[in-house]
This record gives structure tokens, sequence and C-alpha cells, in this order.
């Protein structure tokens, strides 16, 4: 059904603005897909099951998790990571610099995913109530910090707020 | 972990993914959201073959009012459930029940047709669909069949289906899918897979009696199921304290939860019992 031999995928579609083509073994997933051959590392790999939320990216806009998605999933497809937020060396995202200024991470395994689970609750809702923040980072496991700063950030990002990103 | 070696075959029409799945001597799963079978692969505890990628075939997407029913194709994600008009509308047991699936991204991935597929003992959408007596339209080379959603499930992640059968759509009756309505689930954070869940739809006349009831319950055994001695306690009454009291003692009388980890049975009997209250008394309540 596929030209070249189907255990690998002649892959087009486009990661951070970047267009970008790959042959790709079918079963890689799209986190492996992301970190090893897109160099992309700030896409963390976690539980590999969907628990842990920290594989998190925007796919054509929607928040998914890449370690259930393989890579040939990915055709066609619009691709955002972390580092779409914001380049080395380049200023940070308003959401990013909330989550510095109220120490929203510790060890950082979490955080490239908690960004964009917030951007994308922020996108759909600007104001979100304090409750609205906690459902919504619920997708996403955080063992460092207890969550109430990284709550804090979010709450900080919303319209009106010191960072407001929206 | 990673999954096993398969092959992938990502056919855009409906006939092309039926002949794959009839093909012979190879595991043949079909992929649509992959929030259940793709962390099964990761972990090997699946294996197929050949991975059929439902996700380019338009035909399986969509929803369709058609006379006294509505259309809903296996392939729309659960975000959307929660979301469409046509849904919420007519269906809003179904877009409420969904908006407790996971977390949203899970939601914009996962599917009706897959989380019937699936057959998980808790699944919202299934108790849903059971409430709202569905039917499940499947599809494979040799044609095209109706199956009664209460025939569909057999045990824990098991299906009547065969290995070569596809569900494409389910149907929902207009009528029962606007009734009243009471939807309950106990979980324990936010998003995690339900201990219980309770359905119920319920057709009041005008003068406040109970013409037909449905109650549905997950989590109490290997699938998802309608109590009917339930139902028909609430038959024929105002939906007053004694009649849901008889209600519950139907659903209590009738159900055996098996043990584990996460309840005792005297536990999982209390809370199917007092979700079963909590549901009934929604739908008889302002909706």
């Amino acid at each position: 059904m596929s030209d070249p031999a189907p255990t690998t995928w002649p892959l087009h579609c486009t990661v951070n603005g970047r267009p970008r083509t790959l042959v790709v073994s079918v079963r890689k997933l799209a986190v492996d897909v992301l970190r090893e051959d897109f160099g992309l590392r700030g896409t963390h790999a976690g539980c590999e099951h969907g628990v842990c939320g920290a594989c998190t990216v925007l796919l054509d806009d929607a928040p998914v998790r890449s370690c259930l998605l393989f890579a040939p999933q990915l055709e066609g497809c619009d691709v955002r990571t972390v580092e779409d937020l914001a380049g080395p060396g380049e200023v940070l995202h308003p959401l990013q610099e909330s989550f510095s200024a109220h120490h929203g991470l510790q060890c950082g395994f979490c955080t490239p995913a908690m960004l964009l689970t917030a951007l994308d609750l922020l996108r759909s809702n600007p104001t979100p109530t304090r409750d609205e923040v906690r459902e919504a980072l619920s997708a996403n496991l955080c063992r460092c910090t207890g969550y109430q700063q990284i709550v804090d950030a979010v709450m900080d990002s919303s319209r009106g707020g010191e960072f407001d990103c929206t | 972990m990673k999954p096993a070696p398969f092959r992938y075959e990502r056919p855009s029409s409906l006939q092309d993914a039926l002949a794959l799945l009839a093909e012979q001597g190879v595991e043949t799963k079909a992929l649509a959201g992959g929030q259940s079978l793709v962390p099964l692969m990761n972990l090997r505890l699946a294996r197929p073959d050949v991975i059929v990628d439902l996700n380019q075939i338009s035909e399986l997407s969509g929803v369709e009012r058609a006379g006294d029913q509505v259309r809903l194709g296996a392939l729309i994600r659960h975000e959307m459930t929660m979301s469409d008009p046509t849904v919420r509308q007519l269906l809003p047991l179904l877009a409420h029940a969904a908006a407790h699936i996971g977390h949203r991204a899970i939601r914009t991935r996962g599917t009706l047709g897959g989380s019937l597929a699936h057959a998980d003992p808790s699944a919202e959408l299934a108790v849903a669909s059971l409430a709202l007596g569905a039917e499940v339209e499947v599809a494979s080379t040799r044609g095209v069949r109706l199956v009664p959603i209460g025939e569909l499930f057999d045990g824990p992640l098991s299906t009547t289906l065969a290995e070569d059968e596809l569900i494409v759509a389910v149907r929902y009756r207009v009528d029962q899918g606007r009734r009243p309505f009471g939807f309950a689930e106990l979980a324990r954070r936010q998003g995690d897979f339900a201990l219980t869940i309770a359905a119920v739809t319920v057709a009041v006349d005008e003068d406040g009696g109970c013409r037909a009831a449905t109650v549905a319950l997950g989590g109490v055994g290997g699938s998802p199921r309608l109590i009917g001695p339930a139902a028909r306690a609430l038959i024929g009454t105002r939906l007053e304290p004694t009649a849901i009291d008889l209600a519950v003692a139907a659903v209590e009388h009738t159900i055996r939860p098996v043990a584990d980890l996460h309840g005792t049975l005297a536990y999982r009997m209390a809370m199917a019992a007092l979700l079963t209250r909590q549901a009934i008394a929604m739908a008889g309540g302002a909706r």
C-alpha cells in the first residue's frame, strides 16, 4: 500500500514551523523522533504509556501524548514543541518567565509539557479559575514542586497577570 | 518500553481497511486514537503483526442526523463528542460522559469506536451508550450488521466482534438521547480510570410519572452492563425517594463486583449503590 518497505515510512511534517523530511521506522514513537532524529530534547519521554504527560506536544494546535503516536502519524502534521516558545539565547516566553519567577520548577523534567499544557489552556480560556488551572495541569505529573507554584505561574500568565501571555 | 515490530498500513478508504483486516494468518489491529492500544503495545502486552491506521478514512468521521436517529462515526474524538452542537443537543448524556474521560491530551485523540472496541469495564462512553440503547454498526468484507450495544461486550477488554470486523459508527435514537439523564462517576484523581460509573435516563410524562428508564453501570464486573431490575423499579413511579430506594436495592441484588487492590467487594457495592442514587436523583432533578 505504501511505496517503501512497509516497516519504514518517508515522513514529511512541519516541526516548530520548519519543514522536515525523514525516513523513519514505523514503530518509532513520535517522542523519539522529536528527540533523536530532530534533536529537540525538550520533549521528555517519561512513562511511555500515556500517564505522566511529560511527552505532551501540540499536534495541529491540540495537545497530544507523543509517546502514543507512531512516527508515520506525524505525516502532514504541524508539530509544536517547547523549543517553539523560545530558542537558545532568545528572550523567554512570558509563560516561561512566570514559571521562573514563581519557582514553578525544580528538576525541570515535567516543565516543557507543563508549559504546553498551560499554553493550550490559556489559548481557549485566557482567564481561568485556579480550579480550572489545576484540572488542566492534572494531565501532567510533577514529582518535585507540589504543583502550587506551577498553578501560581499559570495564574500569573493569564489575562491581566504580570506575565500575561494571552 | 517500545513496541515490537509491526507492518504499518494507512488505508484511505473503508474498503481497503476492511480488506486488510480480513488478511489471514496475521494478527491485525485497527488503530484509531491509540490511547489504549499504543500503551498496550509499548508495554508489549499487545504485539500485533499489522497495524491498520484508520485515521485517514474520512467515511469514519462525522455526525449525521437521519430521521429519528443520530449516527456518530467511529472516529469521532472525545473532544468533539463533548463540544459538537448536534451531540450536545440530541445526546447530552454522551457529551457529558465524554468530559469525564482522562485529560484533554487524551480526549483530542481517543475515539468513540475505539472506546467501545477496547471494552474497558469502566469506560464512560460504553456506560453512556448502554443507557442510551445504542446500536453499533459493524463492517467487514462480508457486509454490515447492527449489533445492539448490550450484545457487544464480552468480559474485560473483549467484544463479541469477529477478528475481521470493524466498528464504523454508532447509532442513537433521538427520543431516548434527549431524555433527562443522570451521570455519576468515582475516580481517585482527576482524569484517572473510573472505579465505578452510573448512567441513567428517564422518560417522564407531563404528570411527573416515569414511563421508561434505563440504568447502566460500569466498574461492577467484567463488562459495563444495564441493570434491568433497577430500571423497572423506576417505571410507573414519580422517582420519589422510596422508588429510588427500590432501584438501588435492585442494583445491590443484581451486581457482584470483583474486589481488587482499588476496592473491596463491600466498598464497590456501596459505591455502585451511591452513584446509582446520585444518577437517578440527577435525572429526576431540574433537567
